[in-house]
């Protein structure tokens, strides 16, 4: 059964939450399971379109956090969320557990205190391995590992699957969802605000920020100076499936003060993935990748695995993240303006969201919004599959046989149908170009990169888009 | 619950119906007649010619010159013609024993065994990401088989000035089909100190096509923001980099066998074609299962491989009325210049390699080669070749130099007489 959306009355909405990433999605989400109207504002032309889509991907224990933080408390948290939301609604995850390795005294020196620092994040799975182990764990690893830190529920996720599915799941429990909607402007007034946006005007009571990269300047249209976002941009590398069985568990460095550094991990699609760098930037879309990371990544694989390097690249892309002048999430709510910012949801955001969802949640009800919970809600959506861990159409022959467009395999690097292709262009948050597309179906993502299929995909995506009488505007791939 | 797939046996299974497949189809069906299946994930079969609509095929094989789709449709009702059965938008998706294939199509999720298997998959470009090109990731980036997709078959507008990465027979190919497009061809990179197939290119006429070439070149960046706005390419020798306008990128050869199912099947792949290891009879392998066409030499004229399609079938033949004996073999390595040789092992008693011709793919270009074949550090033969070995083609020597070779000695060594 699906909810009845929860209308604005007059015309204002309860809450909105500005950013239709992760986080923002899981916000909204959260909050329309509440007696109250929701607006989900997204600058881009479609949801996961920013940080949400270009990261490594990985559902993390949260073994390595500070312990005592807010982020370790909500990845703890968010990764037994998201586990069993992806249970509930499809979203591919593959629990492949991570082995940390030490390549040096030093390294192998920081085990135990790792292993204590995962403990005093309530993870108590970590065990200390020899070298003979690890090499047993990954024959492939370059010579020279010392020991290792075993992280058995470290796992893999599909990141676009996520975002869709919290988006949807909020759609249907009755947010309203505004695409293109960038907020340039803020009126707060004494009962509501009125958010300025590309299509216009939006009103609500309160304010949720999760602008990810742009929650600084959400902020100081609020009024206020508190943090500045710095870019940190990651590159990776994606590499052949072919190359899949030499990575069967996610190799993780030891982190250092920068960051997580560079680690190999399977993919939920079945490749395998290098990456990323961290570089901290000017320009927030910047998302090229450059060839300074290329060296650094080819150096740094090198090292870790030589023969991934014998592999053919599939993929390369950047993604940026969030980082800012804090140590900490930077989760505030400012109650006389109703107002509340999500902000620095640095390199865990992909694992945490539904875990912030509830914190906001409950910060929003001190604050003093009242909150609800509806007895009505909708189940949650299915997702179509798109992991290799579990069925794919084109290997469901019942689903073949009574729907032949299953059988018609448009995406031959991908295996993807034709009848995932329609329904991604149908879906209640539909596909509406090629990168839409290829984040719901994974379509022209492989290893030809459109030699054989990009026409015929391209034909097919504007096909049901001519069908559905949307807006022309977006009509944009490959003029 | 889920049934047990259906199964079909049909004597032979071709997988790949494009030249090489489709010729093997003919030959089979002609010759041994039984149960001939050849399948292709695409709509329509013919392989790569489908959509490289200009002229410049058959001449080997059929000795006339036609259009590619022209050349598609021919080799299509010819197998269709001598009984074999041909079934479009089936995929073989995978193995699920040493002689049996899943399959996915619209009539459903099936396995097929045949007694013997042709491989034929044919070949594709490196796209920019393979190539480890960086930049930004703009619309208006392609190879040229995407490209010759989206403007023949279905019709769709490109930019209106592009640069062509590659200077093979498949970038001039590529240039043809840009002009056809509207879309200004305005510059050709190449790494190569001479656009490597200049001398032989006749397809349009290098005079009408006037394509500019940057040679010693390659792209360093991409650049642009939803459309393509320009590449950033460098100068091998000085370094120098400039900016060269454009919204439109062509990724063209650089090219690498569809392997997938040979790698998987855990069929041992030659490491410079990247294709499977074969002999002169084009076995794999693998007992039973043989390969043809460009997945053994990315990549070759249509017509070569057709032929190939034509010799693997009576290899295939043989196989079937129980000739299954072969001796050793000794193992044809390729010497610098040459990246690659194709077949890759010679037998005694085997036949010669298709057309009587070893491939050979050079990374120099030299006009006057002079081959030396040697064994166990001896000059087994020396011969003089009248056409150059060039960059960006395949390069083609008789396979009477190995004549010499002792079937007991060690590998053997096809490379240059340095002058
Ligand atoms: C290289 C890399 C690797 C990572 N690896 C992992 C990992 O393995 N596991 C993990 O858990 N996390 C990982 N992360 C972190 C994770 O991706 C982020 O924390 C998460 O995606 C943040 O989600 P978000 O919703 O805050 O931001 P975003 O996804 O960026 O969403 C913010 C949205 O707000 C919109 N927006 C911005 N300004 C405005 C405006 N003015 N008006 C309207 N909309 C606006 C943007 O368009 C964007 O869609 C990684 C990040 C990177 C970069
Ligand atoms: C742009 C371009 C221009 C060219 N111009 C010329 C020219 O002018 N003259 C000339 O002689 N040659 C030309 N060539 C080369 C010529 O097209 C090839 O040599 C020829 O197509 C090779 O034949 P093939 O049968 O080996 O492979 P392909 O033609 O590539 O056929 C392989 C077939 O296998 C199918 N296949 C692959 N995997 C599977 C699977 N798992 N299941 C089912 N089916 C599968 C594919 O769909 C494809 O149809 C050109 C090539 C290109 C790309």
């Amino acid at each position: 059964m699906t909810a009845t959306p929860h209308r604005p009355a007059g015309g204002v909405f309860d809450v909105a939450v500005i950013g239709g990433g992760i986080v923002g999605a899981a916000i909204a989400r959260e909050l329309s399971g509440c007696d109250v109207s929701v607006a989900l504002l997204e600058a881009r032309d479609d949801v996961g379109d920013g940080t949400s889509k270009a990261n490594t991907a990985i559902l993390h224990t949260g073994f390595d956090a500070k312990p005592g933080t807010l982020e370790s408390r909500l990845v703890a948290r968010g990764y037994h969320l998201l586990s069993a939301y992806a249970k509930a609604t499809g979203i591919p995850v593959e629990h492949t557990g991570a082995v940390l390795v030490a390549w040096n005294g030093e390294e192998l020196r920081a085990l135990p205190g790792l292993k204590e620092k995962a403990e005093a994040n309530g993870y108590e799975h970590c065990r200390i391995v020899d070298a003979d182990e690890v090499y047993r764990i990954l024959p492939d690893l370059a010579d020279g590992a010392l020991g290792g830190l075993t992280v058995p529920d470290e796992s893999i996720i599909c990141t676009w699957t996520t975002n869709l599915a919290l988006a949807t799941d909020a759609q249907q429990r009755g947010t309203t969802v505004l695409l293109q909607h960038a907020v340039t402007g803020i009126d707060e007034g004494p009962e509501s605000t009125t958010l300025r946006t590309s299509s216009g005007d939006v009103r609500a009571r309160w304010v949720v920020n999760a602008a990810g990269l742009g929650a600084d300047h959400i902020d100081r249209l609020f009024g206020h100076d508190r943090f500045t976002v710095t870019p940190r941009r990651g590159e990776l590398f994606v590499f052949d499936k072919l190359a899949r069985p030499m990575v069967d568990k996610i190799v993780l460095p030891v982190p250092t003060s920068r960051g997580k550094g560079v680690l190999i991990s399977p993919t939920i699609y079945g490749n395998v993935m290098l990456g990323p760098t961290a570089e901290d930037l000017t320009d927030r879309t910047d998302t090229s990748t450059s060839e300074d990371g290329f060296d650094f990544l080819l150096r740094k694989g090198e090292g870790l695995m030589p023969r991934l390097l014998a592999e053919e690249v599939t993929a390369s892309y950047a993604g940026l993240r969030a980082a800012i002048d804090h140590p900490d999430y930077l989760i505030e709510a400012t109650p006389q303006q109703r107002y509340l910012l999500v902000g620095g949801i640095r390199s865990t955001g992909l694992t945490a969201g539904i875990a912030i969802a509830e914190h906001v949640r409950t910060l929003l009800e001190e604050a003093g919004l009242n909150l609800r919970s509806r007895g009505d809600l909708p189940e949650p959506p299915r997702m179509p599959n798109i992991g290799e861990a579990a069925q794919r159409p084109y290997q469901d022959a019942d689903l073949i046989a009574r729907d032949p467009a299953y059988g018609t395999i448009v995406c031959f690097c991908e295996r993807v149908t034709e009848g995932e292709i329609r329904d991604a262009c149908h879906a209640p948050l539909p596909a509406r170009d090629l990168e839409g597309l290829r984040r719901r179906t994974r379509a022209m993502n492989g290893r030809c990169q459109g030699f054989f299929c990009g026409a015929a995909v391209t034909a097919l995506r504007e096909e049901h888009h001519d069908h559905d009488g949307r807006d022309s505007r977006q009509h944009k791939d490959n003029r | 619950m889920t049934q047990q797939p259906s199964l079909i046996t049909p004597d032979v299974l071709i997988i790949g119906a494009g030249p090489a497949g489709l010729t093997a189809a003919a030959e089979l069906a002609s010759r041994h007649g039984g149960r001939i299946l050849a399948v292709d994930r695409e709509p329509a079969a013919g392989g790569i010619p489908r959509h490289s609509d200009h002229t410049g095929y058959g001449l080997r094989d059929l000795h006339r010159v036609m259009s590619g789709p022209a050349y598609a449709r021919h080799l299509v009702r010819r197998a269709t013609a001598a009984g074999a059965e041909i079934r479009t938008h089936t995929m073989v998706t995978g193995w699920s024993d040493d002689h049996t294939v899943d399959v996915t199509g619209p009539e459903g999720r099936y396995r097929i065994r045949p007694q013997a298997i042709v491989l034929a998959t044919g070949a594709r470009e490196r796209p920019r990401t393979a190539r480890r090109v960086p930049g930004d990731r703009p619309h208006g980036v392609y190879t040229t088989g995407q490209l010759q997709n989206l403007v023949h078959l279905h019709h769709r507008p490109v930019g209106k000035r592009a640069v062509i990465v590659g200077g093979e027979l498949v970038s001039w190919s590529a240039a043809v089909t840009l002009r056809e497009a509207g879309c200004t061809p305005a510059l050709m990179i190449s790494r190569y100190p001479k656009a490597e197939s200049y001398g032989v290119f006749n397809l349009a006429g290098r005079a009408v096509l006037r394509v500019p070439v940057a040679t010693r070149s390659r792209v360093t960046r991409i650049i642009g923001k939803g459309r393509c706005q320009a590449v950033e390419i460098e100068h091998l020798d000085t370094g120098r980099r400039r900016t060269v306008a454009c919204d439109t990128v062509v990724f063209t050869g650089d090219w690498i066998p569809d392997h997938e199912l040979a790698r998987t099947a855990g069929i041992a792949l030659d490491p410079g074609t990247l294709g499977p290891l074969t002999d002169t009879a084009l076995r794999t392998s693998r007992p039973g299962v043989y390969a043809a066409g460009n997945m053994l030499h990315p990549v070759d004229t249509a017509d070569v491989a057709a032929l190939d399609g034509r010799h693997v079938a009576h290899q295939v033949i043989s196989y079937l009325q129980g000739m299954r004996e072969h001796a050793e073999g000794v193992r044809l390595l390729a010497d610098a210049p040459f990246r690659w040789v194709a077949p890759q092992i010679l037998r005694p008693q085997d036949p010669a390699p298709p057309r009587g011709r070893l491939l050979l793919w050079s990374d120099q270009f030299v006009r006057f080669p002079k081959v030396a074949v040697r064994q166990d550090g001896r000059v087994i033969a020396r011969r003089s070749l009248s056409w150059p070995a060039a960059p960006g083609r395949v390069f083609r020597v008789p396979s009477s130099v190995l004549e010499g070779v002792s079937p007991s000695g060690g590998p053997v060594h096809i490379g240059l007489e340095r002058v």
